[in-house]
């Protein structure tokens, strides 16, 4: 069934910061997607020419309904249309969702540790919002590398989530702009910040690192090296050719 | 054709749609190998198909010379992100090696001389869709490449069109194989940038 296209229509598009949306899909019978899955995404052009990338699920509902966030790439071929010029009403057509690795089960016993870079905090808020959403006791750490704060996806949510729920934890490192009242300055993510930031080995948790390749190579690395055992770490890979951000 | 979207025009920055996401075309045929190429003579080559309850088919060389022959040309992609367009090769059809082979498998393991394997779905390999390889460009296929003969998924990512090809084993479950052991996808489409697992 995930390997069919098909048609899903645009039900609502919120911007998530100047360059990102969230899109709402509804897709017939469509009976939810497991956190951390993703959706193809085909576009086509009036000529028949065709693109197709693929977008996380943000949302793990268990309905016909499931959203995405697209992060537009200026000189990108489809994420500034999804971004800009998709409106609500429109159809397109998906494939999926997919994937039964990336992914974060109710039933899963082990502390989290979640790593987005950028836009991939997508995967990663299905897993929170699940996870908020469960019964599942099991802690929770989030560390999100972003630009700037105004880059950050969801950021009404987190904030009320990591002040509020007992179970998740929030830590941010800022690439190029601090936040107001923040000690220190803009800087990349670096192996001493990330083993300081992150649960430790002894916890055993289950590490998801998601965002651009170049990211998700260096702190896999970084984790391994520092004795993570690699088994307990997923990744999943934006492609694209962006460097650390 | 699928749904129209208004505005939609796309970038067709390669100028060919034939390129998968994240690939790029290369007028060469780059090697990658684990480890040296394993010399196999086509009289000691032979070609195996295992059915799950342990009947054996299997060809020498001769035999499997003497099954009808086709002509392929297609595009291949490597997962290291360089897609070649419109190579030709002549080889088998995988359906008629499966021709008179019972199955109610759903999955396989592709085996290689030098102890190289890969798992792939048998819906991958049936329906025109997979080759037993033995020329390139009108040439007999070199050894670096996986002479005297390997397997052509080209729907997959290249690390499935295992090279010295020696035989299939049809599976009760989906294993996976050398690289699919390392990170890599189970099943390689490199249209949907199956690249890690
Ligand atoms: C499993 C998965 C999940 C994903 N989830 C999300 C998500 O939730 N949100 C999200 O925003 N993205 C996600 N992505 C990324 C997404 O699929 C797209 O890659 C992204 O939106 C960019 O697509 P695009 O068409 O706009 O850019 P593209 O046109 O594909 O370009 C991407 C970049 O590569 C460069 N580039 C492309 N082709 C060339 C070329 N020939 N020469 C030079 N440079 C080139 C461009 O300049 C650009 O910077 C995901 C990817 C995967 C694999």
């Amino acid at each position: 069934m995930s390997t069919l296209w098909r048609v899903a229509e645009v039900v609502s598009g919120v911007p998530e910061s100047e360059t990102s949306r969230t899109i709402g899909l509804r897709v017939d019978g469509l009976n939810g997607s497991l956190a951390g899955q993703h959706i193809d995404i085909r576009l086509t052009a009036d000529d028949g020419y065709t693109a197709v990338r693929s977008y996380s699920v943000a949302t793990a509902g268990m309905d016909e309904i499931l959203e995405i966030t697209v992060d537009e790439l200026t000189d990108g071929e489809v994420s500034p249309y999804l971004v800009r010029d998709l409106m609500v009403g429109d159809q397109l057509e998906i494939r999926g969702p997919v994937g039964g690795w990336f992914v974060w089960r109710p039933t899963d016993t082990n502390t989290v540790q979640l790593i987005a870079g950028g836009s991939g905090i997508v995967p990663l808020m299905s897993m929170i919002r699940a996870h908020e959403a469960s019964e599942n006791p099991s802690p929770f750490r989030l560390l999100y590398s972003l630009k700037s704060p105004e880059a950050g996806f969801y950021r009404e949510e987190l904030l009320t989530l990591s002040r509020e729920s007992p179970k998740l934890t929030v830590d941010y490192v800022y690439t190029r702009k601090v936040p107001p009242g923040w000690a220190g300055a803009p800087k990349r993510l670096t192996a001493e910040t990330l083993l300081a930031t992150v649960l430790p080995a002894e916890a055993g948790p289950d590490i998801f690192i998601c965002g651009q390749t170049m990211f998700v190579e260096t702190v896999a690395g970084w984790l391994v090296q520092a004795g993570y055992p690699a088994t307990s770490i997923k990744t999943e890979r934006f492609g694209g050719t962006g460097g650390l951000r | 054709m699928g749904i129209i979207s208004s505005g939609f025009h796309g970038k067709r920055r390669t100028g060919n749609a034939a390129i998968p996401p994240g690939q790029h075309e290369t007028g060469t045929f780059p090697v990658l190998t684990a480890g040296p190429a394993p010399y196999v003579a086509r009289a000691d080559w032979e070609f195996f198909i295992t059915t799950e309850a342990g009947q054996r088919h299997a060809w020498s060389w001769d035999a499997f010379m003497a099954l009808p022959q086709v002509d392929i040309r297609t595009d291949i992609h490597c997962v290291t992100s360089w897609s070649k367009l419109g190579t030709s090769w002549r080889g088998v059809s995988l359906d008629t090696l499966f021709e008179d082979v019972e199955t109610a498998s759903e999955f396989t393991t592709a085996h290689s001389y030098g102890g190289y394997t890969t798992n792939v779905p048998l819906r991958d390999l049936l329906g025109g869709k997979a080759w037993v390889a033995w020329e390139f460009d009108g040439e007999p296929l070199e050894r670096a490449h996986g002479g005297p003969a390997r397997l052509l998924v080209p729907h997959l990512y290249l690390w499935k069109s295992a090279k010295w090809i020696n035989g299939i084993e049809l599976m009760r479950e989906d294993i996976p194989g050398f690289w699919e052991s390392n990170g890599y996808h189970m099943h390689g489409d490199p249209w949907r940038e199956e690249r890690y697992s």
